[in-house]
């Protein structure tokens, strides 16, 4: 059996332990705040917080998450920095289409966690992992800089 | 498996704010919450007592008004300038309505735009929604208003021209005052005022339209915290998840399939095969209870194919091909004057073939359609982009008349055409999945999830082509002729002897002044199924039209943007987003320089697309190892009246970045097989190579035009001259690639 906990609820899995965390996230505890985009870690919409960092979960088996802590878009708004993130993110009328912006989110709020004051090479580094189609990228840099301003 | 779903209430609690649901005509609602179920109400229509005085507006008891689109919101912000001009003409603050999106009614929501053009439909396309709602959505709420001013007049005993709105509350003179919703009852007794008698607010007056802070992002609070709903996301009681194998040679069929192992897997339901035929790949599809069984079975099936069927179609003798054709005359779309044979004393041919590759949409969402059979009719959950054509493909398919039908429009993870698609593809492929299944045994909705490979693989493509220019220059620099032949598949089914539009749109219509031009097209019939991609013709016609006029003035060493002013002279629209563009991105003063061993230049592009003008400068680096940086583009729009001008701004981003992917992307088939898969094969542009982009709007009173398309077809052109007054190489062949010509 594997033990977790998700947004601080302790959960229990006995399921395939092959199965990544997303479909975990999304089919069986019907939070589908995370998305589906690519299955390859390739473009960063299924980003969630495992043990306070960043992860792919679409590649992450649950196998893998036995024990760990996971956070995910439900809860940023109970961070402080996941509700001024959010917050920045409305005020930069960033999303258009939406369906990476959980990704985005969840990506940001670990950048801001490691560094409160991102250089734009910093956005670049951590946030080129995930894909926006719609291609909101100038508001979501500025976004991370407003959120950056507003947690200080 | 009941067919009807009824509000279901989690034990976490139902929490359900009515302003962040988004949902069809009909109260359809939708809750996700940790550690609960989705709970689904599909019943019902309008509430009890509900103002409707037409098929856009609804307002209730508390006065809180429903808008409704019957347009899809797919991260084009439509819900938002449709939420703009009810809150105008209603007098209403953004707090005080919700937008849903409608069912599919031919009847009552065919697009006027589209249906001018000859697409008879309700749908979502060419940039037209605000075209579109700029008069009915206005009327609409306009005749609201009126029916409710004067039911307050008529309580109140009032003159109607003595009363007066403001958020909501009507008030008079005399101190009395009341909202919106104390008049419905009253308001729905009175007869609708006729189409002459509706007046619109006069532009002097606007407090939201054109305001930069007049509504922000209806649609946006819920997509920052994941509780936007996609299609993805939906989860019926019973319902399976198929996931499908296609053919990996496009159009071979399924020989014999070994299933043993995928039945073996707990949670696998049903493996189905799937006939394919000219519109879906068909394959075989297996049904399970969560999407990643339905993958891993899907992924243990030994599957032998029948080639006999299979495409063989190959890019590369393709290109061949096109060429072979691009060479001869073709048919003629558009002429004018005379074509001259030999170069004057000192001019110069100038001979350019084009090769543009296959791009596909892949949008964030991949696609995916849920589709429920009921005892007598049948309904569709989508990001339904293609209502009437949809809910008619699916009605075929199934053998029902098209009203029995049911489509509740969803949120679209992006789309960028792929929603549209004119044969309905992956409705068609989900709705024969679903007629198998219940052929079989196995009941309950189904929803056809695509992994990125199928969707990458799913064909309807922006077609490839080839464009063969002969431009005859005079010593002087000016065009004696212009000859332009477009070898490419239709987007859209077309006679061979019939001008596709969208194929040839931007050629004929070029507004340079040029004398004499030809244009001719020759249509290819292939295997591959293409359809439009966001900006449809343009994406190709832009990029050879610009990257020429480039190489025109170049010949006579004149300044790309002074050449393209004076062979615009008879078009002040284009003039004035020409100069703002110049002007904001300071074309008369030289670019600051990059670092040591780094080449930097400007190079600029125009172009009219969806009734809107787009100019568009690009500032890119060229790096000592050839590798380029789009650092900033400047973009000047005239989209007529701004109704949103954030979101005219997002919306201009987005398509330089949606045009910048097509520097790297390209869709390549070997002998019939497809050789992209993901985003690892299929690049999309990333934020690490995102440029700046400043965006400025021509003032303009004119009705507005299209936003969701224009932003794209300048960029490419723009980078692609920048990148050649840099190495003095013109580009002919798409994708560019990582790095430039030295």
């Amino acid at each position: 059996m594997i033990k977790l906990t998700i947004n601080g609820q302790p959960q229990t899995f006995e399921g395939d332990a092959e199965m990544p965390l997303l479909w975990y996230l999304r089919d069986e505890k019907d939070m589908t705040g995370t998305k589906f985009g690519c299955g390859m870690a390739l473009c960063g919409a299924c980003t969630v917080h495992i043990d306070g960092r960043p992860a792919r979960s679409c590649m992450t088996p649950m196998r893998s998450v036995d024990g760990a802590s996971i956070s995910t878009i439900e809860a940023a708004e109970e961070d402080r920095i996941g509700a001024a993130v959010q917050a920045a993110w409305i005020e930069e009328q960033a999303p258009q289409c939406g369906y990476c912006q959980s990704g985005q989110v969840m990506s940001a709020i670990a950048l801001l966690k490691e560094k409160p004051s991102p250089t734009d090479e910093d956005i670049d580094a951590a946030m080129s992992g995930n894909i926006c189609r719609c291609a909101a990228y100038p508001r979501i840099r500025q976004a991370i800089h407003r959120a950056a301003r507003e947690i200080k | 498996m009941t067919t009807k779903h009824s509000l279901t209430e989690s034990a976490e609690g139902f929490h359900l704010n009515r302003r962040q649901f988004l949902g069809g005509l009909g109260a359809l609602t939708l809750a996700v919450g940790f550690g609960g179920r989705i709970a689904v109400a599909a019943e019902g229509s309008l509430q009890a007592g509900e103002f409707v005085p037409n098929a856009f507006i609804r307002i209730d008891k508390d006065g809180f008004v429903t808008v409704i689109s019957s347009y899809l919101e797919m991260g084009q912000g439509t819900f938002t300038g449709l939420a703009t001009l009810a809150a105008e003409e209603l007098d209403i603050t953004p707090d005080q309505l919700k937008v849903v999106g409608s069912p599919a009614d031919a009847e009552k929501y065919m697009n006027p735009v589209l249906a001018a053009g000859g697409f008879k439909v309700q749908g979502t396309g060419g940039s037209t929604a605000m075209a579109g709602a700029w008069t009915t959505m206005r009327k609409a709420a306009a005749s609201a208003r009126a029916m409710l001013l004067q039911a307050a007049a008529n309580t109140w005993n009032v003159p109607v021209s003595e009363l007066q709105v403001k958020d909501g509350i009507v008030s008079h003179a005399s101190g009395k005052q009341g909202s919106y919703g104390e008049f419905i009852d009253s308001a729905s007794a009175l007869p609708l005022p006729a189409d002459e008698q509706i007046s619109l607010k006069d532009k002097s007056t606007y407090t939201r339209v054109g305001k930069a802070d007049g509504m922000m992002r209806v649609d946006i609070p819920d997509k920052v915290n994941g509780k936007a709903i996609f299609t993805q996301d939906i989860k019926l009681p019973g319902m399976l998840v198929a996931v499908i194998a296609h053919p990996p040679r496009k159009f071979a069929k399924v020989a014999s399939v070994d299933k043993t192992a995928a039945m073996k897997i707990p949670g696998v339901e049903a493996v189905l095969e799937i006939p394919g035929d000219n519109i879906i790949q068909g394959g075989v599809a297996v049904l399970a209870k969560n999407t990643w069984i339905a993958k891993k079975g899907r992924d243990a099936l030994t599957i032998t194919w029948d080639e006999s069927t299979g495409s063989r179609e190959d890019s590369e003798a393709l290109f061949t091909e096109y060429k072979k054709l691009a060479a001869t005359p073709g048919l003629e779309v558009g002429n004018k004057g005379q074509q001259v044979e030999e170069a004057p004393d000192g001019g110069k041919v100038i001979e350019a073939v084009f090769e543009l590759p296959y791009l596909a949409h892949s949008p964030m969402e991949p696609m995916n359609a849920l589709v429920e059979i009921t005892d007598d009719g049948a309904h569709l959950w989508n990001g339904e982009q293609w209502h009437t054509a949809d809910q008619a493909a699916m009605a075929k398919e199934l053998g029902l008349a098209p009203e029995k039908v049911t489509v509740t429009q969803l949120y679209a993870g992006g789309s960028f055409g792929r929603r549209a698609c004119p044969m309905s593809d992956y409705i068609v492929e989900a709705t024969r999945i679903a007629k198998i299944a219940k052929q079989n045994g196995v009941t309950g909705p189904v929803k056809l999830v695509w992994m990125r490979e199928e969707d990458v693989g799913g064909l309807f493509y922006r077609p490839m082509t080839v464009h063969n220019n002969r431009i005859v220059l005079n010593a002087d620099g000016s065009v004696a002729s212009w000859r332009w032949r477009v070898v490419g598949q239709s987007f859209f089914p077309t006679p061979k002897d019939q001008v596709d539009s969208g194929l040839m749109e931007g050629t004929h219509e070029l507004p340079y002044a040029i004398d004499n031009m030809l244009v001719e097209q020759h249509l290819y019939q292939g295997d591959i199924p293409v359809s439009w991609l966001r900006s449809v013709g343009h994406t190709h016609t832009a990029l050879v039209g610009e990257v020429l006029i480039d190489e025109i003035a170049a010949f006579s060493g004149k300044d790309p943007y002074q050449y393209r002013r004076a062979l615009l002279a008879e078009h002040p629209r284009f003039l004035k987003v020409l100069d703002l563009v110049a002007e904001k991105a300071n074309w008369n003063s030289p670019l600051a320089k990059g670092k040591n061993d780094e080449r930097r230049a400007r190079g600029i592009a125009i172009r009219e697309s969806f009734g809107t003008v787009v100019a568009q400068v690009a500032e890119v680096t060229v790096r000592a190892d050839n590798t380029y940086k789009v650092d900033k583009v400047y973009c000047a729009v005239d989209c007529g009246q701004v109704i949103n001008p954030v979101n005219i701004a997002s919306q201009v981003e987005g398509g330089v970045g949606f045009g910048m992917s097509f520097l790297r992307q390209q869709i390549t088939l070997k002998d019939g097989v497809v050789q992209q898969t993901n985003f690892n094969n299929y690049p999309a542009l990333r934020i690490n190579e995102a440029p700046a982009v400043e965006t400025f709007m021509v003032d303009s009173s004119n009705p507005p035009t299209g936003i969701g398309e224009p932003g794209v077809p300048p960029t490419v052109p723009a980078v692609l001259n920048a990148i050649s007054a840099i190495t003095g190489k013109f580009i002919r062949r798409m994708p560019l690639g990582a790095h430039v010509q030295a």
